[in-house]
């Protein structure tokens, strides 16, 4: 296996995206020493080396299967796939994204096409839609803290502590709290949505995000790199799973004891894409056992006991694949959180 | 196999149970599917009222939250909205919402547009070349910066109707199926009652002796009444007819026996008066034919008798010591042997049966005439009893016929008697048929120091003489 694995990494690498500019990475596997017979193009807002183990894992129990590995921001990923669904691109085998009310939008505009198997049918009913959807991981949405910087007594367990620390009139914590920004980032949005459902504590976040001049920044590795390095003191809403496979030694992971939300990465496979068998074989192989736990190990799938301090199971808020998310995608609606949003962080740009 | 295929099919064929048991499934199976139909349409009804309330319900909730910001309108998506659409768990989503002209203002731009403008309209349409259902909503606004009405539509694809129709359906089947086997067995029951008269009629007709031609008792419903009585009727035809041969025969048997007595009467007169050796032979010949013709004759008589008797008249209680004694009294033994002796065997007991005297007599005098005939002295006449059995017999010393004319004997007497000439045959056939008559049976066969003719009776038991 390890023999193989060096294979792979040797076979492993980063192509410069010439043709498409909203593609920010793409990587090729394929098993060593086989000649695969097809292609399966995945796109995915998932950091390559995050997934990587899985896709090798996949190549080498599949070895007639290359994958062609293409990492997208999550906005981008929605707009070239409604392209391809209207025709105007080329369609992916597979989508995996954690822009999930993209997905469900993509679904029910009969973009996604069906597949009924053992594992799919498996799956509980938040986590699939119409056999066209299906949430792979469970990743939670944390707060993070450096460890360093951050004294222990600090470190909000609850998003109402974290309200006290952004309210106290003196704090080391103005313009050092970041999240997601959710204008560039479908997931931030995501989350962001999901909590103004949530919990009243969203005005009050929003409040005190701008009472405290927080950062509306981009992408999880950024931020998790931002509090590791002392830029950022504390993020809201950082994926869990990064924070992990990054593997920062000065970062606190916080899973709200309020709620946390749960995410589950929705995986596609679009109505005209190419290669649907091996999207449906790598589908299976990722809600497989053997799949499962290759996802454990990326911190991909939470696990229940994990944590020091155990999160109760009536705060866990997962994200149900449902057409509810609708919802997160409509225009007005969107403008009008949009707006809101912004209100709270162009303040003080303005203001101060 | 053809044979046993014909047997099985006949029962099929006529049996009237299964007929109407057919006639009932069919009736249930066209009335089944008439109530799958009628349920198949009230599912569909039923799924698309509820559903459609749903769609009602979610564009008025989107009408609802919409509002008029900077003179424009502003949907504030409600979440409760799209929920209640969820509850159609698989089905695609479309909504839009469109001012008068048609303008989008937000949702998805394929949402159809309704053709007349009331201010709630159901209509079906397309949706991503899906069957779908769809409502729209109108709200007139009418602001200091905005007037108008906007149209509200949702629509959803029908797979949660579709699903709840067929489970209606299924549902209302089940309690169809049911009650279609609680009617099919309530009816095999009811079917299986009403029949039972025909069943007892056939059974009672099998039961039945095939000389008793009396009329059977009409009981039962109407239908079965009619038939036991042309049954009856046609009884009463073939029983004049069969009383009419009887007659007939003893008629012959009685107006031929004076011609035959007197041709033998003649025949041995001209014997006894001498001719010539040749004819002399011939004479003999003819004596014996003629002699023999009596008897016949008179055997025959002796049966028309017994039969009218064993059908004519009630059986009473008979010792058949008495009988015995009876016929040992007539002595015609010293007519047709002199010289044989004959012994009555009986002893102090009364031995009670239940028959008709006068057939007794003719059977006893039949098995005593044909041992004087066929067998040797002595002779024994006797009556036993061996508990619930009494018996009446007939022995000699002789060695009996031989086994191959025993064994025809004791299968078809007349075919023997009417064969041989001699009426051996027909007596033991009068024997069998009074034995019968009165519920016994007729042995025949070698004993100690003999042969032996036995009727058996069932006794009248001492406890139920006296």
């Amino acid at each position: 296996m390890r023999n193989s694995w060096l294979w792979v990494a040797l076979k492993f690498a980063l192509l410069v995206p010439a043709t498409v500019s909203a593609q920010e990475k793409m990587a090729q596997f394929s098993a060593p020493e086989a000649q695969a017979e097809v292609t399966l193009v995945l796109r995915s807002t998932t950091d390559i080396d995050v997934l990587q183990p899985i896709i090798e894992a996949f190549v080498v129990q599949n070895p007639e299967i290359a994958v062609t590995y293409e990492q997208w921001g999550s906005n981008a990923l929605f707009e070239n796939s409604l392209a391809a669904c209207a025709g105007d691109a080329g369609s992916a085998s597979a989508v995996f994204s954690s822009g999930v009310h993209q997905m469900i939008d993509l679904v029910n505009r009969a973009c996604a096409s069906a597949y009924r198997s053992e594992q799919t049918t498996a799956l509980p009913a938040a986590r699939r839609w119409r056999d066209e959807l299906w949430g792979i991981t469970k990743e939670p949405a944390v707060i993070i803290y450096n460890t360093d910087l951050v004294p222990a007594e600090d470190a909000p367990k609850t998003r109402f502590a974290l309200l006290d620390l952004m309210r106290r009139p003196t704090s080391i914590y103005r313009g050092k709290i970041a999240t997601y920004n959710i204008e560039a980032s479908g997931l931030g949005y995501l989350f962001a949505f999901m909590d103004s459902l949530e919990a009243s504590t969203f005005g009050a976040l929003l409040e005190g995000f701008s009472r405290t001049d927080a950062v509306a920044t981009c992408c999880s590795s950024e931020i998790i790199k931002g509090v590791s390095k002392g830029d950022y003191l504390i993020a809201y809403n950082v994926l869990g799973s990064y924070v992990d496979s990054a593997t920062f030694d000065n970062i606190g992971v916080i899973h709200p004891q309020d709620y946390t939300l749960f995410l589950s990465r929705a995986y596609m496979i679009p109505k005209d894409g190419p290669e649907k068998q091996a999207a449906a074989l790598l589908l299976d192989f990722m809600l497989s056992p053997r799949g499962q736990s290759l996802l454990k190990a990326r911190n991909l799938f939470y696990a229940e006991n994990s944590d020091a301090s155990p999160l109760p199971k009536s705060a866990e808020r997962g994200i149900a694949i449902e057409p509810t998310l609708l919802v997160a995608g409509d225009k007005h609606r969107r403008e009008q959180f949009v707006n809101l949003w912004r209100s709270a962080f162009a303040q003080h740009d303005t203001a101060r | 196999m053809n044979d046993s295929g014909a047997r099985a099919a006949v029962p099929f064929r006529t049996s009237l149970m299964s007929r109407v048991m057919l006639g009932v499934l069919a009736l249930l199976t066209a009335g089944g599917m008439i109530v799958a139909l009628a349920a198949l349409a009230y599912g569909k009804q039923a799924a698309r009222q509820s559903y459609d309330r749903l769609l009602v319900g979610a564009a008025q909730d989107i009408a609802e939250s919409t509002k008029i910001v900077n003179g424009a309108p502003v949907v504030d998506l409600p979440v409760s909205a799209f929920s209640l659409l969820s509850l159609a768990l698989d089905d695609r989503i479309s909504y839009a919402v469109r001012e008068a002209d048609g303008t989008l203002l937000t949702g998805y731009d394929t949402a159809p547009i309704t053709r007349d403008g009331g201010d709630l309209t159901l209509f079906d349409d397309k949706l991503h070349e899906e069957a779908a259902r769809f409502a729209t909503v109108a709200r007139r606004f009418a602001e200091r910066d905005y007037s108008g009405t906007v149209y509200f539509t949702v629509g959803h694809t029908l797979r949660a109707r579709n699903v709840m129709a067929i489970e209606l359906t299924k549902t209302a089947l089940m309690g169809v199926g049911v009650a279609g086997l609680i009617l099919m067995i309530s009816a095999f029951f009811v079917i299986r009652s009403t029949m039972r008269p025909l069943q007892h009629m056939a059974s009672d007709l099998l039961k039945r002796d095939p000389y008793d031609l009396t009329p059977m008792p009409t009981q039962g419903p109407a239908e079965v009444t009619v038939a036991i009585a042309a049954m009856n009727q046609f009884m009463r035809r073939l029983d004049r007819q069969v009383s009419a041969m009887r007659n007939l025969i003893s008629d012959a048997a009685h107006q031929l026996r004076t011609p035959v007595a007197a041709i033998r009467a003649h025949a041995e007169l001209v014997a006894e008066q001498g001719v010539s050796g040749e004819q002399q032979q011939g004479l003999e010949r003819l004596l014996k034919r003629t002699r023999s013709l009596g008897s016949l004759l008179d055997q025959m008589l002796s049966r028309a008798m017994v039969i009218h008797r064993t059908d004519n008249a009630p059986p009473e209680p008979v010792d058949l010591r008495d009988i015995a004694l009876h016929v040992i009294e007539l002595e015609d033994h010293m007519v047709l042997s002199p010289e044989a002796v004959v012994e009555l065997v009986i002893d102090g007991d009364e031995v009670m049966v239940f028959a008709d005297e006068i057939s007794l007599r003719e059977a006893v005098k039949n098995m005593l005439t044909n041992a004087l005939k066929h067998g040797s002295s002595p002779i024994r006449v006797g009556v036993t009893r061996k508990g619930t059995l009494a018996e009446i017999w007939v022995a000699d010393a002789g060695v009996g016929p031989a086994p191959e004319v025993l064994a025809q004997v004791g299968s078809r007497f007349e075919r023997f008697a009417a064969s041989k000439g001699a009426s051996a045959g027909l007596g033991l056939s009068i024997v069998n048929a009074v034995a019968e008559a009165f519920q016994g049976s007729m042995h025949i066969g070698q004993v100690e120091g003999g042969f032996r003719v036995t009727m058996t009776f069932p006794a009248m038991g001492g406890d139920n003489a006296q």
